[in-house]
């Protein structure tokens, strides 16, 4: 063959991969396409609605109390924390006043729901970056946590324990001693997870630097939770605009500067730390009110009274029969979940359902930020990055 | 032929079905088909406190074609059927089905426009569990039904066919 | 400030053919625009130095059917640097001549660009000026509108199919 003959012309193109929405890594039913040149990745671009169940329809078509076990799955890492932010958006709505005993146990278990999602977090972020260790540590304290969830309505992951003006039930004897049993092993167990992770030098190189989330890109954005607060940013909802008798507990904003991974993942241990300092002071200051407001109207009267009060059976009778009417309205009321802004938007009509519930999911606008960071990693950084947004598919696809 | 000689500790007789029935029973490798909520209990069975490797299970591949039992843990969307289904085609046979939690079984508290309500609408399920999420103890009990299932199916003589179900 | 001085502010700027309607209620304040004026009144709340909205919070729908107009959007603000919230309305109709349209607020707030998607798939309503107008969370082949008030909750077999009509 002679040199001179026109050789074939070299084409370069990118390479489209599916990343999901069966995958070990994405944490559920997430699908990502992912451009790449080599193993660079030059773009991403997310497809959720995998795991989308029909939440704000389903929620136009039940009563208000219904509808808190739905709330509870719709973000199933901190189920207790999801059911306290429907109700507190409900009384701010209807006007109803918790007791502080109330909102002392809520505070209890919206701050185990944190370290119960943290810690799952922790776990999972570890094994997708290679260390399998941490997952089954992780997984024993969870144990503990879900015995304590138990104890207290029943159900380990779902407990469906607080109530529109209150809670199901008071405590079981020997529930505080337990919480405090906890709080002081917890702050050892974290220090065994950070002995493992924060100075292993193969974690550093696989964290620091890698998924740089600028601080008005965050803002822009829309990001909040721990992504925000490893950007810079120190706005923590609990701080800002306290609900449930935050404002008498004594802890600090987690808030990083490095803007990548790693400082996500400093920010999240820190918050596990401050949320054990949460339970502790909450144990200690409990107080010994009743657990659930009185306004027969709208409250379900307490279980003992509607086997002896005809009044109490009766109230009972019609809010389970027609539902709680609340006066025309809306409302939107946010609290701190694990991943961020957990906000709840209820429009009502004076009937006995929402009209209209909308869920503003934290892992929702925070996924917006993956393609900006994604830009430029590798593709097993891209798994990194990705675990550190910390999704649940059932918030982001409601 | 007869035996004539006691027969030691060391040799077992029985015939080949059970015995690949045995085999298929004590190492069925599931895929953790982690939808939902139901994902976060079978995690937890998977781990040391109700651990399932005592059943010889705890080898769970992401991969269908290394996989033998399909746990469908948490809610099937209309959207995910085509996956699951695919998913569902490339694993090799002999392969179960089971489906855990309410919104596998029957689309659990989830009847509208956006889930399927109860995947045996096109899977052949084997086991159902239920619960939301069923516990632990519940999940394994499970697949200790399973596992006395498939002992008693006809595997040699009869090998079963799995199919997908036709569209309604 | 607190919310019904930023109310009084939009007032004294926008007047009262842009600015319809201010609502109180459980110490929030909701103002209704012109759907025509959204992105001037949203520009406006971003950059100005005492209002300073740089967080969008969500952007929403709700179905009014069947008064009129049918459709209300829902612009939920917060502004870190002054931690104050305020909510901004505007409402559009539909008709067969024009289908519910209203411009999107994208470059103003970056975020509102996957809330528009999702709002524009569940009811139907188009944003002007949108980078990326694709389905969000509903499978492609669906062309039904599910958050609307006269979609069945269940669905039908014609418009939320659990497959595609090819697969059969």
């Amino acid at each position: 063959m002679p040199d001179g003959a026109a050789k074939e012309e070299r084409r370069v193109e990118t390479l489209e991969v599916n990343i999901g929405p069966h995958h070990p890594s994405t944490h559920g039913v997430f699908r990502a396409v992912v451009e790449l040149d080599g193993e660079i990745v030059t773009d991403v671009v997310p497809h959720l609605g995998y795991l989308h169940r029909g939440y704000e329809k389903t929620c136009e078509n039940k009563h208000y109390h219904n509808v808190i076990p739905l709330a509870e799955r719709c973000d199933y890492m901190a189920a207790s924390g999801n059911s306290v932010a429907y109700c507190l958006a409900v009384e701010r709505l209807a006007g109803i006043e918790v007791p502080e005993r109330a909102q002392t146990v809520r505070v209890i278990m919206a701050e185990l729901s944190r370290i119960f999602s943290h810690l799952f977090w922790l776990g999972t972020h570890a094994h997708d970056v290679g260390a399998m260790t941490p997952l089954f540590y992780c997984l024993r304290e969870r144990e503990e946590i879900m015995n304590m969830f138990e104890l207290t309505a029943g159900g380990r992951l779902m407990p469906n324990y607080v109530r529109i003006g209150g809670l199901a039930r008071d405590l079981e004897d020997g529930f505080l001693e337990r919480i405090r049993a906890f709080t002081e092993t917890f702050d050892r167990r974290v220090d065994d997870y950070e002995a493992l992770l924060t100075k292993n030098p193969i974690y550093i190189d696989r964290t620091k630097g890698i998924g740089i989330l600028p601080t008005e890109d965050a803002v822009a954005l829309g990001a909040s939770g721990p992504v925000i607060r490893g950007s810079g940013v120190a706005w923590d909802i609990r701080k800002s605009e306290p609900y449930s008798g935050y404002d008498k507990y004594d802890f600090d904003i987690a808030v990083e500067d490095g803007c990548d991974v790693y400082s996500r993942y400093l920010v999240r241990i820190r918050e596990m730390r401050e949320s054990n300092r949460i339970l502790r002071q909450a144990v200690d200051t409990i107080e010994e009110t009743p657990i659930r407001a009185v306004k027969h109207s709208l409250v379900f009267p307490p279980q003992h009274e509607i086997y002896d009060k005809t009044a109490s059976l009766i109230h009972h009778f019609m809010l389970v029969v027609e539902g709680m009417k609340i006066a025309p309205g809306e409302i939107y009321h946010a609290i701190e979940s694990p991943r961020g802004e957990m906000g709840v938007y209820i429009v009502s009509d004076g009937g006995p359902q929402p009209y209209r519930l909308k869920w503003r999911g934290p892992a929702f606008v925070n996924l917006e930020a993956l393609a900006l960071m994604s830009r430029g990693a590798f593709l097993s950084d891209f798994i990194a990055i990705l675990s550190s947004v910390d999704i649940v598919l059932a918030e982001v696809d409601r | 032929m007869g035996v004539d000689r006691p027969l030691t500790d060391t040799v077992y007789v029985t015939d080949l079905e059970r015995m690949i029935n045995w085999a298929r029973k004590s190492s069925m490798w599931p895929l953790g088909f982690g939808l939902a909520c139901c994902a976060l209990e079978m995690i937890a069975t998977f781990v040391s406190r109700y651990d399932l490797s005592r059943f010889g299970m705890e080898v769970a591949r992401p991969s269908p074609r290394q996989a033998d039992l399909m746990i469908v843990a948490g809610t099937a969307s209309k959207k995910m059927l085509p996956a699951i289904l695919r998913i569902y085609e490339q694993m090799a046979e002999p392969r179960w089905v089971i489906a855990m939690g309410a919104c596998a079984c029957t689309g659990g508290i989830y009847k509208n426009y956006a889930v399927i309500q109860g995947i045996d609408r096109h899977l052949p399920v084997d086991v159902y569990i239920p619960g939301c999420p069923p516990r632990p103890e519940s999940l394994l009990e499970g697949i200790l039904q399973l596992h006395a299932k498939v002992m008693k199916e006809p595997s040699f003589r009869n090998p079963r066919k799995t199919r997908i179900k036709a569209a309604p | 400030m607190n919310q019904e001085s930023i109310g009084e502010k939009l007032l004294a700027t926008f007047g009262e053919e842009t600015i319809e309607e201010t609502v109180l209620f459980q110490d929030q304040v909701s103002v209704t625009v012109s759907a025509e004026a959204i992105v001037a009144v949203c520009r406006f709340l971003k950059e100005d130095s005492e209002l300073a909205f740089d967080f969008l919070s969500f952007v929403g729908g709700v179905d009014r059917y069947p008064a009129t107009p049918r459709f209300e959007l829902i612009y939920q603000l917060y502004s870190l640097k002054h931690n104050h919230r305020f909510r901004v309305k505007a409402r559009v109709d539909e008709s067969e001549e024009n289908p519910a349209s209203i411009d999107s607020v994208v470059e103003v707030w970056p975020t509102a660009n996957w809330h528009e998607r999702e709002t524009a798939e569940m009811f139907g309503i188009t944003f002007n000026n949108h980078p990326d107008p694709r389905k969000l969370l509903l499978p492609e082949h669906w062309t039904a509108h599910p958050l609307r008030k006269d979609f069945p909750l269940e669905g039908t077999d014609e418009d939320t199919p659990d497959l595609p009509r090819e697969q059969g």
